[in-house]
């Protein structure tokens, strides 16, 4: 390592956590000695340790230590270990997104490999007993050792850096690997961060070959300890999953090429990290630990300096951060208890929110509808729903007793009466919706708080019919109820704290994300969507030809193209959506007649026997034929991003929600927008649509790489 | 009546109490969770779910060491939730109590395996008897406030015993700690200890070895320490057993139960007695319960051929041998020493002494009977007989 490069790195990052590298000597019981290294930043459980240069520079110093007293025979074996049930939380991401250029990205990535590599050079056999957590560069301390014991307790492990926009590039791509085989590596570098950031237990990392032993957390240490010594000792530790040479020279290109086209056969082009990881991956076939290494620091220095790395640290940072305290909150503790919840509507979205409420609160949920018969299937609907949750373990027999207990049905309103809260799914219609808040209002006790699950309608024109329009607040699920992250909380212009304030605590029992939003039409997601759509319909209508559409929309990185985002929804649904904000906004949504007769016709899409879409169907070539002034891609593209910004900025400008933040924030857990672009906004500001929209940026500065200083 | 077996008994390592003791970043549960897995561990043909009872003692029930410890002990040790368990308190004697408890049962019948240790974690649970003691004791003089340090008591000893003078009671420490020495040379005492890592502040450590064992002790050095209960007065750190952490257990079983499993019994429960003295002389009482469990026994002193006593401290086993005409240094006594040297986590205390014992009858086949015998505070004493089933013949 280059001193002055280290010197400029530890200048740069002066506020960098340091991980400590302690050395105890430990007597095993044949009478060797083993020097036990303890990483611990000294700040207990809730701040994991993570790496930086002065931690890196600390261990390699005690590693080069160890080597020197290896060499006098003073140790027979290193190991290395964390504490609080972490051994390591991976790089201290903060400081590798605040580094400024590439060359510090370099040095940072080098000195990961020149500390961690250590491990596998004292001249005696290392050892990394996972205590616990081992999170990227965490889990690479452990991969860099010879041998690896986990405790059956850990839970959060992982290579999650292409979740992050980075690559395991402190040995991680190249070691895995070669460790396991290549298609398990690629279940954990690529695969695992791709399903939401999925983690492994001690079990599966156990099952995968990546740790060699397992042992009881009650004496973790001290078996790892007896287990280490016998290994000294000469006991074999099998290798089963390390690829032989048919795997190298046969299977592995494959191998890759096949995970490459399942990625591009599901969401287009693969993001660079997911690209760069795939190709260290192929390359690590050479097991050629030094070529690899230095491959793995121009790729990880590159990932660093990279758009993808700061948007999805962005993206990260609102996820698990500002996630957790909605702005524009009021005092929680002005919070009503909520002990009945009263559901208004049986069909499917209102039989989603029953279940909700009765399994997360733990309170009875009592459903009404016009008949008996449309109560009856919704019960009935939830109880298959529970039954099929029992089969699959996913609830336990008595867990189902209480539900069922839980929940219940009426056809007379008033039987509502000592419900704390309820809350409407009935058809969206603004008639509909202030005769049930009317009705509701009869019966339940002043304090009670009413909500709406309005997609599209005003919260005050529902509020206007009411004696106490203060407590009526929307409560926007998106659909499936029970999977998607976020509810967007219609703030009404009448709605008082103490509603706002039930309604975020409600969310937050029901483990949801909160995002106050305005009372404006579409809220965030289905207006944003309305323009998403919209631009897609136009360019349909206009006779596009729509691979030529659904590529010029790919850059944005949805889990799903517009076409078959409108068939997953309904064309009904889709088609209400657009009508809605068109009504809003008539010259800035665009309303599509071709999706009502779509929606009452055949469809987009053509199935197979299989149900799956085969093509479009007859009905919307036609349709699509009928256009006769197709826009190009470029064109689609550059309307869609310019339209999208300016919407953002409107809303912005209407006080729609409190920040760009928070449009990202929906925009990820309401309809997908993928992290490693940081949500819609630093996106936009990126692709230049922010400058022609509005002359600025959403962002100051951007959030951008440092790759071009 | 069934026979009541000690098939095996484990500990950890012994610390020091307080911040600077190797355990004060552990909870005092854990630290019994890993001698109660050590245990189980090295003895793999008993299963788990075949225990019948868990008994666990310890002094200050709160906190770490509250919550019904045996039970918690049990499930955190991941034995069986079918597995019941139960907390037990005679202070010093804890675990000796834990042990004749659960002894009985196997005894009458009712069970066929059993554990039975205690724990104290003198750091995290310093000794403070006065706090809550009921004010009646001082008001109505059911005893004097002496009774509630037992530091108190055993200069109330030298009191009652003149003759056994300070000299004696550092010379008896002072074989304590040499005899300890050697037994560690000789490898008695680390067969049986489950060693400990702990996570502490500076790295996690593996502590396998007793913390406050004083080899290099002298009389000199021990004639000069301070006298911390009263100005020239008689005990001194020294010539008492250090404040202490620690955690011991014993697998306890029947008749059938050695047979089912193959078990190879270490010693066999014969009688055990427990007696009540002045509590302001709290360390007079092994004296009577010693007479009673040898007369249930129908033994005499004589037919005892090593005594393994506590020694909270050193003139309260110079009290027991006193009262029997024992010389101080009489080889049957301690002869690996005692708590003066291992310390003395109070209610654990008791199964330390049995695994002392145990290991003693292995190497002794000449040797029938030992007992184990302690002081205990608020003037009670417990003792048990135990027979050498490597008996060869010859004792006295």
């Amino acid at each position: 390592m280059n001193e002055s490069d280290i010197s400029r790195l530890i200048e740069l990052t002066p506020t960098e956590t340091v991980t400590h590298t302690f050395v105890r000597d430990v007597r095993l019981p044949s009478g060797r000695v083993l020097a036990l290294i303890t990483l611990d930043n000294g700040l207990g459980p809730r701040r994991p340790a993570t790496l930086g240069p002065r931690g890196l520079l600390e261990l390699a110093d005690a590693l080069d230590e160890l080597a020197t007293r290896a060499a006098e025979r003073a140790i027979n074996g290193v190991a290395i270990t964390g504490v609080d049930g972490v051994l390591a939380a991976g790089a201290d991401l903060g400081l590798m997104g605040s580094l400024p250029d590439k060359s510090a990205a370099e040095t940072v990535s080098r000195l990961g490999h020149y500390a961690l590599g250590k491990l596998a050079t004292l001249g005696v056999p290392s050892f990394a007993f996972i205590n616990g957590t081992a999170l990227g560069g965490g889990l690479e301390v452990a991969l860099n050792a010879h041998y690896r014991s986990v405790s059956r307790a850990a839970r959060n492990l992982a290579l999650p850096e292409t979740y992050l926009g980075l690559v395991p590039g402190w040995g991680g791509a190249f070691l895995l690997p070669n460790l396991i085989g290549v298609d398990k590596a690629l279940s954990v570098i690529i695969d695992n961060p791709a399903r939401n950031n999925r983690m492994l237990d001690a079990r599966q990392i156990k099952d995968l070959g990546i740790a060699d032993e397992i042992f009881s957390p009650v004496r973790f240490i001290e078996d790892s300890l007896t287990w280490a010594d016998r290994v000294i000792g000469g006991e074999t530790v099998p290798r089963p999953f390390r690829p032989g040479k048919v795997e190298r020279t046969v299977t592995w290109d494959a191998a890759v090429a096949l995970k490459r086209k399942e990625i591009v056969d599901k969401v287009g082009v693969p993001s660079l990290a997911v690209t760069k990881a795939l190709d260290l991956v192929t390359a690590a076939k050479d097991d050629d630990a030094t070529a690899a290494f230095t491959r793995e620091d121009v790729a990880l220095s590159d990932m660093i300096v990279s758009d993808q790395f700061r948007a999805s640290l962005y993206g990260f940072t609102l996820v698990n951060k500002h996630a957790k305290s909605p702005q524009g909150a009021p005092d929680l503790s002005l919070s009503r208890p909520i002990r009945k919840v009263g559901v208004v509507g049986a069909g499917l979205m209102a039989s989603q929110f029953a279940m909700l409420f009765a399994r997360r609160l733990g309170v009875p949920v009592i459903i009404t509808d016009v008949s008996q018969e449309r109560i009856d299937k919704g019960l009935s609907y939830m109880h298959g729903e529970m039954a099929t949750q029992l089969a699959r373990g996913a609830v336990t027999p008595d867990e189902l007793n209480r539900f069922a207990s839980l929940v219940s049905g009426t056809v007379d309103i008033a039987d509502f009466h000592d419900c704390d809260l309820v809350i409407e799914a009935v058809f969206e219609e603004l008639g509909v919706k202030q005769d049930v808040f009317r009705r509701v209002e009869h019966v339940v006790a002043a304090e009670a708080i009413l909500a709406t699950n309005t997609s599209s309608l005003s919260v005050a024109d529902m509020a206007s019919v009411l004696q106490r329009p203060e407590r009526l607040v929307g409560f926007h699920f998106f659909n499936p109820v029970a999977v998607m992250p976020l509810v967007e909380i219609v703030n009404a212009p009448d709605t008082n704290d103490v509603t706002l304030a039930t309604a975020l605590s409600l969310a937050r029992s029901l483990r949801k994300t909160a995002v106050i939003t305005a009372d404006a039409t579409g809220f965030v997601v289905n207006r944003l969507l309305g323009v998403f759509l919209g631009e897609a319909m136009r360019a349909f209508d206009n006779g596009t030809d729509v691979d030529t559409i659904i590529q010029a929309m790919s850059p944005l990185g949805l889990p799903m193209n517009a076409f078959v985002l409108l068939d997953l929804i309904g064309l009904k649904v889709g088609a209400h959506v657009l009508d809605s904000m068109a009504g809003y906004a008539p010259e800035r949504f665009y309303t599509s007649h071709n999706l009502h007769v779509l929606a009452e016709g055949t469809g987009l899409f053509e199935r197979d026997t299989a149900g799956k879409r085969s093509g479009l169907s007859a009905e919307a070539l036609r349709l699509s034929a009928e256009g006769n002034h197709p826009s190009t891609l470029s064109e689609v593209y550059g309307a869609l991003v310019d339209s999208l910004a300016r919407e953002v900025r409107i809303m912005l400008d209407e006080n729609v929600v409190h920040s760009a933040e928070d449009i990202d924030l929906c925009m990820i857990l309401g309809a997908g927008w993928p992290l490693h672009l940081g949500g819609l906004t630093p996106y936009l500001d990126r692709c230049g649509a922010s400058q022609r929209a509005f002359g600025g940026t959403f962002h100051t500065p951007p959030i951008r790489g440092v790759a071009a200083s | 009546m069934a026979n009541v077996f000690f098939v095996d008994g484990v500990r950890t390592p012994f610390a020091r109490a307080g911040e600077k003791g190797a355990y004060w970043t552990l909870r005092a549960d854990d630290l019994m969770v890993k001698a109660v897995v050590g245990l189980m561990n090295r003895n793999p043909s008993v299963p788990a779910d075949r225990i019948d009872d868990i008994a666990i003692a310890a002094t200050t029930q709160q906190g770490d060491q509250g919550l019904t410890l045996g039970r918690t002990v049990g499930l955190l040790a991941g034995i069986p939730e079918t597995v019941p368990g139960f907390a037990i308190d005679r202070m010093c004697a804890g675990a000796m109590t834990a042990v004749t408890t659960m002894g009985s049962a196997i005894g009458m019948g009712s069970y066929d395996v059993a554990l039975a240790g205690g724990v104290e974690h003198m750091g995290r649970h310093p000794m403070n008897f006065a706090e809550h003691a009921n004010p009646r004791f001082l008001a109505e003089g059911i005893f004097t406030s002496a009774a509630l340090n037992m530091g108190y008591t055993a200069e109330n000893l030298h009191d009652r015993l003149p003759h056994l003078t300070k000299l004696r009671s550092d010379e008896f420490a002072l074989r304590s700690q040499l005899k300890a020495a050697t037994a560690y040379e000789q490898g008695h005492i680390q067969p049986h200890l489950v060693p400990v890592a702990v996570e502490t502040s500076t790295g996690v450590t593996l502590v396998d070895r007793d913390e406050q064992l004083r080899p290099g002790t002298t009389l000199d050095g021990l004639a000069g320490l301070k006298t911390p209960f009263r100005e020239h007065g008689n005990i001194t750190p020294g010539n008492a057993s250090p404040l202490t952490d620690g955690a011991t257990v014993a697998l306890l079983a029947g008749d059938d139960a050695v047979r089912e499993f193959g078990l190879h019994p270490k010693m066999r429960m014969v009688s055990f007695a427990f007696a009540g003295v002045e509590p302001d002389l709290m360390g007079l009482g092994p004296v009577p319960a010693t007479e009673k469990a040898l007369a249930k026994a129908g033994l005499t002193m004589d037919d005892i051929g090593i005594i393994e006593a506590n020694e909270a401290f050193a003139v309260q086993v110079l009290s027991l041998l006193d009262h029997y005409g024992i010389a101080d240094d009489d080889p049957r006594v301690n002869p690996w020493g005692g708590a003066i040297a291992f310390g003395h986590p109070l209610a654990s205390s008791g199964v330390r002494l049995m695994i002392q014992l145990a290991e003693q009858f292995t190497i002794r086949p000449d040797v029938r009977y030992g007992i184990t015998t302690m002081c205990v505070g608020l003037g009670q004493g417990g003792t048990i007989v135990w027979e050498n089933p490597h008996f060869r013949g010859v004792q006295s």
